[in-house]
């Protein structure tokens, strides 16, 4: 195993916040950025990775496969036409009769690690066997939440189970911000989230449609430079990742003009 | 308890208010009872028994006191605010009277 390779588990505890979206996203993105990247699909009970990344009709093996010698490694790897540096491996499928363990999961990814320089693994929602197959695999990771009261209590769980299983750094992307309603104090602030689940902040989305979009071709918005902000904010993510030093903005703080000025005022306390 | 000039607007016009400040003191709260992993029934039990103890000590506004759970920055807090309304004489026992 290549001493340098990164294993980050990308999870959220609550489904539909957004975490294969990030996965799919942040493998092109560093994969643009000329890193070899592999991007496990954990969640294979409802495996989507394939579908977000157009991969879906590629798939012939999984890991089960490789594991159990019926195939190699570099047969079950599904590399991404338009980038090369990109390979999905889904970890199994949904019909599959042995459920995968743990020790199935580390030999997987110390097999990866030959091969790719950062491996991403899909965390399936929930915190219950899925979870756990994932985290075996992982020894950093990024907890994606929105700002939503159900999101972000199910994303605290997540990173207390992180904690007790060693994995560090634990940084944060919050997901689907709305900047206008952040404004008006009516969704929980960027602070309001960093600070109840004390983590560094990697990365800051706000809602945008150009991603349904994208999901629908099968296209990871980062894959042709979109330069709509989800886009933007994907890739600013995956420079954070590598140590680029890209400032995080706040979209509701960053308004400008009259509009901005009696916010501020709406904001200030008088008593 | 903070008042923004949004608030006071907001509760002038009978609107309603803000939701982000409500649903933070919501999630403070749960989540204090989620880190502690301590279930309802327990917390009760352990409330009546602190208050049991102090007020052998010192009197106590039993209307106004609380034992709750607190959080911050990942650390659980078990936070007594137990205001007194008057000490009471207690003889201390020879042994601890001597320590």
């Amino acid at each position: 195993m290549a001493a340098e390779t990164r294993y980050i588990l990308i999870c959220s505890g609550k489904g539909g916040v957004g975490k294969t979206t990030l996965t799919a996203n942040l493998g092109i993105a560093l994969a643009k950025q000329g890193v070899r990247t592999a991007v496990l699909d954990a969640d294979f009970g409802l495996r989507n990775l394939d579908l977000l990344l157009g991969l879906e009709n590629r798939i012939v093996y999984t890991a089960q496969e490789v594991l159990a010698e019926t195939c190699r490694l570099e047969q079950a790897l599904v590399k991404h036409k338009q980038q090369p540096n990109l390979a999905l491996l889904p970890a199994g499928n949904p019909r599959m009769l042995e459920w995968l363990t743990p020790d199935d999961m580390k030999a997987i990814a110390a097999m990866l690690g030959d091969l790719f320089e950062v491996v991403l693994i899909d965390c399936p929602a929930g915190i219950e066997d899925g979870f756990k197959n994932a985290v075996a695999a992982a020894r950093e990771a990024i907890v994606i939440t929105t700002p939503e009261v159900s999101a972000v209590r199910d994303a605290d769980r997540v990173i207390g189970l992180l904690n007790t299983e060693g994995i560090s750094p634990i940084q944060l992307v919050l997901n689907r911000v709305r900047p206008k309603m952040m404004a008006n104090q009516d969704m929980l602030a960027v602070s309001d989230v960093t600070d109840i689940l004390a983590l560094p902040l990697l990365g800051l989305v706000v809602e945008d449609e150009q991603v349904i979009v994208s999901t629908n071709r099968g296209e990871p918005l980062t894959l042709n430079g979109s330069n709509s902000p989800a886009a933007q904010a994907y890739t600013n993510v995956a420079r954070r990742l590598r140590g680029d030093d890209v400032p995080i903005v706040d979209p509701s703080q960053e308004r400008q003009g009259l509009r901005a000025k009696i916010s501020r005022l709406m904001n200030t306390k008088i008593f | 308890m903070s008042l923004t000039l949004r608030d006071a607007i907001n509760r002038l016009l009978g609107r309603q208010p803000a939701s982000a400040s409500t649903a933070k003191q919501r999630l403070q709260l749960v989540l204090a009872h989620d880190r502690s992993d301590l279930n309802p029934e327990l917390l009760q039990q352990m409330r009546r028994e602190i208050l049991e103890v102090v007020s052998r000590y010192v009197e106590l506004d039993l209307d106004e006191g609380d034992v709750s759970l607190a959080t911050e920055d990942r650390v659980t807090a078990l936070v007594a605010n137990l205001p007194i309304k008057r000490a009471r004489d207690v003889v201390l026992p020879a042994s601890a009277a001597g320590a």
